[in-house]
């Protein structure tokens, strides 16, 4: 036989060999049956076992690994233990969520416990479009494990119920509590006679004060300039109340352009146009903003509560950080000073199709627990959603501060949700716009009318599921 | 004997064949097929649209975006990257002005071609955590050396949308470098020195000498270079997540990172995402191509 010859058939066994290969590998989206296989594991529901756990299902969690490391996952892990010892327990931490997960969610075996968090979160839009969620209701109405008398509901924070859902249904459990404000440090403030200003006028008056003592009075995180549109919509809302928010997050025409938005991005434009903020700031990433400041070259940031443990490494002794509301844009304000945005964040979910549903529930159950509860706060430092979760444990500085403008804020506490339904809208869209605005390149009108393009682009796109929450 | 061989060459050819199959041939295939679905990758279910996703793709302001400036890498980063690479090749290996027959490289040859390796020992993602610092606006080593001779305000570079993307474009550069500096002088090391000698007696200048024999001598090489540059052209990805993640306001954004963005970064559109995929398939490979095609020269021979 020639060579070519040989050649040439064994290409052709080759050609012959790959629709094999196809059908070895199958098709990427061809995995798993859409018949629902979740709750594989059911136990007999008694009153010891509301959700109906089987006690020897294994329970497989997976965690974000990121601020809050993994080590207060594994001591909910052992009290669940405790409690089915016969039951054994998968754990696994990773950062990347999304690209760990997704194969095993194709493929109809994902695991039982998911804690879908952090820069590779799974947009949730997409898991609720596609039923991939368990429903949490069941939990919600089960006995609180350690708190006599009282549903688990009856133990979360407000607003922990209404984030987590879609279209009614309870699906994402929020394990902390998140309060998104303007930090400084109360030590600088004190050295330097400075005093938190209440209306933005004053608030405006100080960064004179504190640019004239060498100090910029901002810096953003510029590389995720999204950080800054936390504080200019809160100051819409404040101005117009929660009515600005409902608007946004329901994708309403021109929610950005709203008489309250337009206001509050003209006041915020004068942190740029006076040049208060950091030189350089554009240019930062969130870590390198955040040390900048710690540093004590800027006196504002915008953050969310995790600030005190992101910069644990770097925050110089006795620098205590607090929190603190925006500064009212006036007395027409309808929320007042203290009304803060608080959310539940750090998402939980069970996947539809995991095996041990019933057991993910009870994961949960346990973490809402108040013995799980206060574990976490004395292990990363951060507020769970369980009431009373804080009490006899002693909180450092930072998070006392939390506590306290939570306290304060109460009832006139507001949220938006517009960045768990359309992620990209919040991610990439809004985004690039505070880039622009907040680097001073487009002006207060132009900010508005590039966000509300943005929100318009979600809002036609067929692909998209929308949302819509009542109030 | 020669039946003999035929069991043996299968036995080798296939498995090499079967692999490349299900591991190469078999994900493109299906994204290719993943392309005509709206599949959104968390779910079994996809539902076959036809052509849409190219449709929309042909409409979307932030994928055009994308690939002007996968253009604007494919026509800069290979010209500038082997003009640097001939130039300090040539320097190395025959920039020496000893007076005698000037083939020797500048002094040092053996610690400038080692010190140009460097960035190719480094992995993308070290290279681009060091520039991001580099460029880090406050505390950056760049801003650092533009403040020490003077300038006041030197700009925030990454956070600037005049800047990232010529920031990103310059590490690129910087990294591919030194590769072909040393592929290029391994290239002219085969080029016969009588031939230099030649030219050097006839009164040759170095730079005629680098237009007239280095060049046309080492076409193979330069062509392969082009064609590795160009690929490398439009992808990018990596420099580019890291950096910059596309930002500000788009203004890096590549083709690469639009594909992962569409699936894996804010939103999960896995049908849209391959359909963005199969387009850069098809531009890589024309482009490769492309440059086969414009780069064919007769082969020269030393005999």
């Amino acid at each position: 036989m020639k060579r070519r010859e040989i050649l040439r058939r064994s290409a052709a066994a080759g050609l012959l060999a790959t629709p094999a290969a196809g059908l070895l590998t199958g098709c990427a989206t061809s995995g798993g049956d859409d018949k629902g296989d979740g709750g594989a594991y059911q136990g007999t529901k008694s009153e010891q076992n509301p959700l109906g756990v089987k006690e020897d299902a294994p329970l497989e969690v997976v965690i974000f690994n990121g601020g809050f490391g993994e080590e207060y996952a594994k001591a909910h892990e052992a009290m669940y233990q405790e409690k089915y010892p016969k039951a054994e327990i998968k754990h696994s931490a990773t950062q990347e969520i999304s690209k760990t997960l997704q194969p095993r969610f194709v493929d109809g075996s994902p695991p039982d416990v998911v804690n879908n968090s952090g820069a590779g979160q799974i947009d949730f839009n997409g898991l609720v479009s596609q039923n991939a969620l368990a429903d949490l209701g069941e939990l919600l109405a089960a006995p609180s494990l350690d708190v006599p008398g009282k549903t688990v509901r009856d133990t979360l924070l407000p607003g922990t119920v209404e984030v987590g859902s879609y279209d009614g249904r309870f699906l994402v459990l929020n394990y902390t509590y998140t309060v998104y404000g303007i930090w400084h440090s109360t030590k600088l403030f004190a050295d330097r006679g400075w005093s938190y200003a209440k209306t933005w006028d004053e608030h405006i008056a100080l960064c004179r004060q504190i640019k004239a003592a060498g100090i910029a009075p901002w810096t953003y995180a510029g590389l995720h300039p999204r950080y800054m549109s936390w504080p200019l919509i809160s100051t819409a809302i404040k101005l117009g109340g929660p009515s600005v928010a409902l608007a946004i997050d329901n994708l309403e025409p021109n929610a950005w352009k709203s008489d309250a938005m337009k206001t509050a991005a003209d006041a915020w434009h004068q942190i740029v146009k006076d040049k208060f903020i950091l030189a350089g700031s554009p240019g930062l990433d969130h870590k390198q903003s955040q040390t900048a400041w710690c540093q004590g070259k800027a006196a504002f940031i915008s953050c969310g509560s995790w600030l005190e443990s992101e910069q644990k490494d770097v925050t110089p002794a006795g620098f205590n950080m607090t929190v603190a509301p925006t500064p009212s844009l006036g007395s027409g304000d309808k929320l007042p000073f203290e009304a803060i945005r608080g959310t539940a964040g750090e998402p939980f979910m069970v996947p539809a199709k995991a095996k041990n549903t019933a057991g993910g529930l009870e994961y949960f159950r346990t973490m809402l627990s108040r013995k799980g509860a206060q574990d976490f706060t004395r292990k990363v430092a951060s507020l769970p959603v369980v009431a009373g979760a804080t009490d006899g444990v002693e909180l450092p500085f930072g998070l006392a501060t939390v506590v306290k403008a939570l306290d304060a804020s109460g009832a006139n506490g507001f949220n938006w949700v517009y960045n768990n339904y359309y992620r990209k809208l919040e991610r990439n869209l809004v985004d690039a716009a505070c880039g622009e605005f907040f680097s001073g390149r487009i002006s207060p009108t132009e900010f508005l009318d590039q966000c509300q393009r943005g929100a318009d682009s979600i809002a036609q796109d067929n692909s998209v599921k929308k949302y819509k929450r009542a109030a | 004997m020669r039946h003999g061989r035929l069991p043996l060459i299968l036995s080798f050819l296939l498995p090499p064949l079967a692999i490349y199959g299900i591991f190469v041939l078999s994900p493109y295939l299906q994204a290719f097929q993943i392309s005509t679905t709206d599949w959104l990758g968390y779910s079994a279910q996809a539902d076959q649209v036809g052509l849409a996703n190219f449709r929309t793709l042909l409409h979307d302001g932030y994928v055009w975006n994308a690939l002007r400036n996968n253009a604007i890498l494919l026509a800069v980063v290979p010209v500038v990257t082997i003009a640097l690479g001939l130039f300090f090749a040539s320097m190395l290996t025959m920039g020496g002005r000893k007076g005698r027959a000037g083939v020797t490289g500048v002094r040092g040859t053996a610690l400038y071609r080692l010190v140009y390796f460097f960035p190719q020992v480094l992995s993308v993602v070290i290279i681009a955590l060091l520039w991001k610092e580099i460029y880090s606006p406050t505390s950056g080593l760049l801003n650092g050396a533009l403040r020490a001779i003077g300038l006041a305000e030197p700009p925030a570079w990454l956070g600037d949308p005049r800047f990232a993307f010529w920031c990103v474009l310059a590490v690129m550069v910087w990294s591919n470098v030194g590769f072909y500096v040393v592929l290029f002088g391994a290239a002219m090391q085969a080029i016969p020195r009588d031939i230099y000698e030649a030219v050097l007696l006839d009164g040759a200048s170095r730079a005629t000498m680098l237009r007239k024999i280095t060049i046309p001598l080492l076409w193979d090489t330069i062509q392969v270079a082009w064609i590795y540059l160009a690929i490398a052209a439009l992808d990018g990805f990596i420099l580019v997540q890291l950096m910059t993640n596309g930002g500000p306001n788009f203004s890096s954004d590549v083709i690469g990172l639009r594909m992962y963005d569409t699936s894996f970064g804010s939103e999960n559109k896995f049908g849209y995402a391959s359909a963005i995929g199969v387009a850069m398939f098809f531009l890589t490979l024309s482009v490769a191509v492309l440059a086969l095609r414009t780069a064919r020269r007769d082969r020269i021979e030393y005999s």
